[in-house]
């Protein structure tokens, strides 16, 4: 630097325009941010903490509060009820488009994945199964009243049916040790059955969440549908449980050390709890297809309402 | 019965038998003008809104599209395709032999042993995502082919004709993957090689019903086209290419009744899925019997439309509108029977008389047309021979007036009254704008005349009372029952017939059954 390249001499370039060579120019990192409400606040609490990175360099990744969960449960809450109101064609669409642009960026994803340790060929597999997962629940909300609800042939003279309803806002625990395929297992189930999303990322490899939320941000998912915050998961699941706006937790990432207290923050609201078997990893889990994919994943947060109508002139 | 009563707003119009088969073609000189400012008159006269053209490249020649290719028919034969609103050649079309259907066979049963029964489901449902999003895409030029090829408004091809084509492939797309859901306790199978014949009325719509949940199965296509609209079909191939779906996997075979039924009783298809004439399945149906495929038919219609005494009027004048002038009355489940009851007769006949003035017939690619061209001459002769049976056996005609185009397959919408049930406008389809209405007194009464018809395809109630529509509707014979609307269609629900409208459904999960082996 600082002296004129010949190819710069011959174009007449001045200094301030001269390409640097690949191996001097200084590379522009990406501040890792929360997501909420379609925006990327840093944490209120000005905290982040530094990640090293497995290709070199570090991280600072946003060190999530409690204040910012109260904020993503009131954004959560307004968005509920427009995108429970979308079709569920439309609602599938959305999701399909996700995966559309989650295609898009899957070297980033990759990239991310190997940062965090993974090797090359199980980065690849992680990002095309996490998208295809994406792809797999795009498909479900347009079905699911046909699966699961139904008309049922009472004793009386009346019309009676059952059809599922989204259960509203949902807190999700990422899964630890598969930061992607393992987030979109869980958030891929929530958005299919109509609910709305406050994620908290997988705590040792945070950066594919903070992926997906630049990549939701673009997509046709509303602000506020998908929420996602990087944080100590411990410090923050006390109040995440016991927080009485949420209506059900993902607890498919909780370790099994603090299930039970997050359970019993749940069960003094009545919220409902989704969490793998006991003694089942969830990486092992999210990994294999035909566990990985399965109706589970929606039913959890789903609430079922059975209407009665009489039958007469 | 009501009498006949001059609505405000529109002449009467009664013609003789001849006068009404004659009517269509070139009508105006009998059309007496319209007296009030709610027809026609200059201050509701609306500006040419015309849909351009320019879209759409309409080749001089089109081929068979046989294992990803196109290909010249065997007999090197060809049909033309014509505009039904300006009786213009848009194209040559192959007429494809047996000779090609058994090319074609042969393409999809190499397709379906090599490639497409091996993919993962999950493949499969990628690439009828793929279709969907083109099929979205394009959806502008699909709707203005649709349109020169058919001769429906483009309204109803870009609203519905097209967006619903993509929502199918797209609905079946999500299902591909998810077979274990829809046929709990056994494993999903596909047939292997499907064979499909499709109508002109909804010719995009046709083949995206039975291409979507066959691929999404796990089988592959043989379809064939109606002879007068094989435009879109053609169009598709191209969205299969732009997808690249592996060779063979839908195979489109032009051609005349005798190719489709070539491609039918080939043994090597497996299952035959029809829509079309009662008369053609029932042929279908006999020639593949003993050969042990299965069979889905889609047939004719000949659907009531009961009005009660205290239904909302308005709302239900614009479904019995909808219901039979959708597409020209050119819909299997048309509403092509009116059974108002008698308390009401006279005044919703004098509101719909009102409302049937203010369609606007003519260019189907001017975006405010109502009713466009009708499909083709024969069809024209098909439905001005019923509509003058209906004068001759004894029922009164009414046509609203207007004008209809000089040139180009229009027919003026219809209403008769003092419909008798043994009428054959009563009784027989007539795929065209023609309404004929029938009276009754008691919920009963419309029962019975309801379902007092070989066909039960499709059947509308209208009532602001829930419990009767749900005691009706159970006791009607249709497989679709639409209470307070009319001509809904989404891939979610099933559609399809009772007794001689056919058998199978298409839509929804049970449109899948049909698609996966029982074994």
């Amino acid at each position: 630097m600082g002296k004129k390249s010949k190819r710069a001499e011959k174009l007449n370039l001045p200094l301030a325009l001269e390409p640097t060579e690949a191996s001097e120019r200084l590379e522009v990192r990406r501040t890792a941010k929360l997501y909420i409400g379609g925006a990327f606040p840093r944490s209120e609490s000005g905290r982040s903490r530094e990640v090293k990175l497995a290709k070199g360099g570090v991280a600072n990744i946003a060190g999530g509060s409690r204040k910012d969960l109260r904020e993503a449960v009131r954004v959560a809450r307004i968005a509920a009820e427009p995108w429970a109101a979308r079709t569920a064609m439309v609602r599938g669409q959305i999701l399909y488009r996700v995966a559309e642009l989650m295609e898009g960026r899957a070297a980033q994803f990759r990239d991310d994945l190997i940062n965090h340790g993974s090797s090359k060929s199980d980065a690849a597999t992680e990002v095309s199964a996490a998208i295809d997962r994406m792809v797999w629940y795009a498909g479900w909300p347009d079905k699911l009243s046909a699966v699961l609800g139904g008309t049922n042939p009472v004793a009386s003279s009346h019309f009676v049916f059952t059809l599922p309803e989204p259960t509203g806002v949902i807190a999700c625990m990422a899964p630890e040790s598969s930061p992607l395929l393992g987030l979109v297992s869980r958030l891929g189930g929530i958005l299919a059955g109509g609910n709305v999303a406050i994620v908290l990322a997988s705590e040792s490899a945070p950066l594919p969440a903070v992926t997906l939320a630049e990549t939701l941000a673009v997509s046709d998912v509303p602000a506020g549908v998908v929420n996602i915050i990087t944080a100590r998961r411990a410090e923050l699941l006390p109040h995440l449980v016991r927080h009485a706006d949420i209506d059900g937790y993902d607890l498919w990432g909780c370790p099994d050390e603090l299930l039970a207290e997050a359970e019993q923050g749940a069960a003094e609201h009545v919220a409902r709890v989704a969490r793998r078997p006991y003694g089942v990893k969830d990486r092992a889990d999210a990994f294999d297809g035909e566990r990985g994919e399965r109706i589970d994943g929606i039913t959890a947060f789903l609430e079922m309402k059975t209407v009665w109508h009489p039958i007469g002139s | 019965m009501p009498s006949e009563q001059t609505p405000k707003g529109a002449a009467p119009r009664r013609t003789s038998a001849r006068a009404a088969i004659e009517a269509s073609p070139a009508p105006n000189a009998t059309v007496a003008p319209a007296s009030s400012g709610l027809a026609g008159s200059s201050p509701w006269a609306y500006a040419p809104a015309p849909e351009s053209r320019e879209i759409v490249t309409i080749r001089q020649r089109y081929g068979l599209f046989i294992d990803g290719k196109e290909r010249a028919p065997s007999g090197g034969e060809v049909t033309i395709t014509y505009n039904p609103a300006t009786e213009e050649p848009l194209a040559e079309i192959a007429k494809g032999t047996p000779a090609d259907a058994d090319r074609a066979i042969e393409a999809a049963d190499r397709a379906y042993r090599k490639v497409w029964s091996k993919l993962h489901p999950r493949e499969r449902a990628k690439y009828l995502y793929r279709i969907s999003r083109i099929l979205q895409e394009r959806s502008r030029e699909f709707a203005v082919t649709e349109t020169m090829d058919a001769g429906k408004p483009i309204r109803e091809s870009r609203d519905v004709d097209v967006p619903l084509a993509a929502a199918h492939f797209w609905y079946y797309a999500g299902w591909a993957d998810k077979l274990e859901y829809a046929v709990p306790g056994r494993r999903p199978e596909a047939h292997g090689v499907v064979g499909q014949v499709i109508p002109w009325n909804f010719p995009l719509l046709m083949l995206a019903w039975k291409i979507a949940p066959a691929l999404a199965a796990g089988n592959t296509v043989v379809l064939k086209p109606a002879s007068t609209t094989p435009l879109t079909a053609l169009l598709f191939a191209d969205v299969c290419r732009q997808a690249e779906l592996p060779d063979g996997v839908v195979n489109i075979v032009t051609g005349p009744g005798s190719t489709g039924m070539s491609i039918v009783t080939d043994p090597r298809v497996a299952k035959v899925a029809f829509t079309g004439s009662t008369s053609v399945g029932v042929t279908i149906a006999k020639g593949i019997a003993g050969q042990g495929k299965g069979l889905t038919l889609e047939l004719g219609g000949k659907a009531a439309n009961i009005v009660f005494e205290d239904a909302a009027l308005d709302q239900a004048v614009e479904g019995v509108v909808n219901g039979i002038f959708f597409n020209q009355g050119e819909v299997c489940c048309a509403g092509s029977r009116l059974l108002v009851q008698e308390s009401i007769a006279d005044e919703f006949l004098a509101r719909l008389r009102d409302r049937m003035s203010m369609l606007r017939i003519g260019d189907p690619m001017d975006k405010n047309t109502d009713i466009g061209a009708i499909n083709s001459k024969a069809q024209m002769e098909t439905i001005g021979e019923l509509v003058a049976s209906g004068v001759a056996e004894g029922a009164e005609i009414w046509q609203p007036a207007c004008d209809l185009p000089t040139r180009g397959w229009f027919f003026r919408p219809t209403l008769f009254i003092n419909v008798a049930q043994s009428h054959r406008i009563a009784r027989e389809e007539i795929f065209g704008p023609v309404l004929a209405t029938i009276t009754f007194r008691t919920v009963a009464e419309a029962i019975e005349k309801a379902n007092n018809t070989a066909y039960g395809l499709s059947a509308g109630i209208w009532t602001e009372k829930g419990s009767r529509i749900l005691q009706v509707a159970s006791a009607l014979k249709a497989g679709v029952v639409w209470a307070n609307t009319f001509n809904r269609f989404d891939p979610t629900a099933p559609f399809g017939g009772y007794k001689e409208s056919g058998y199978g459904r298409e839509g929804g999960m049970q449109g899948l059954h049909a698609y996966l082996r029982s074994s």
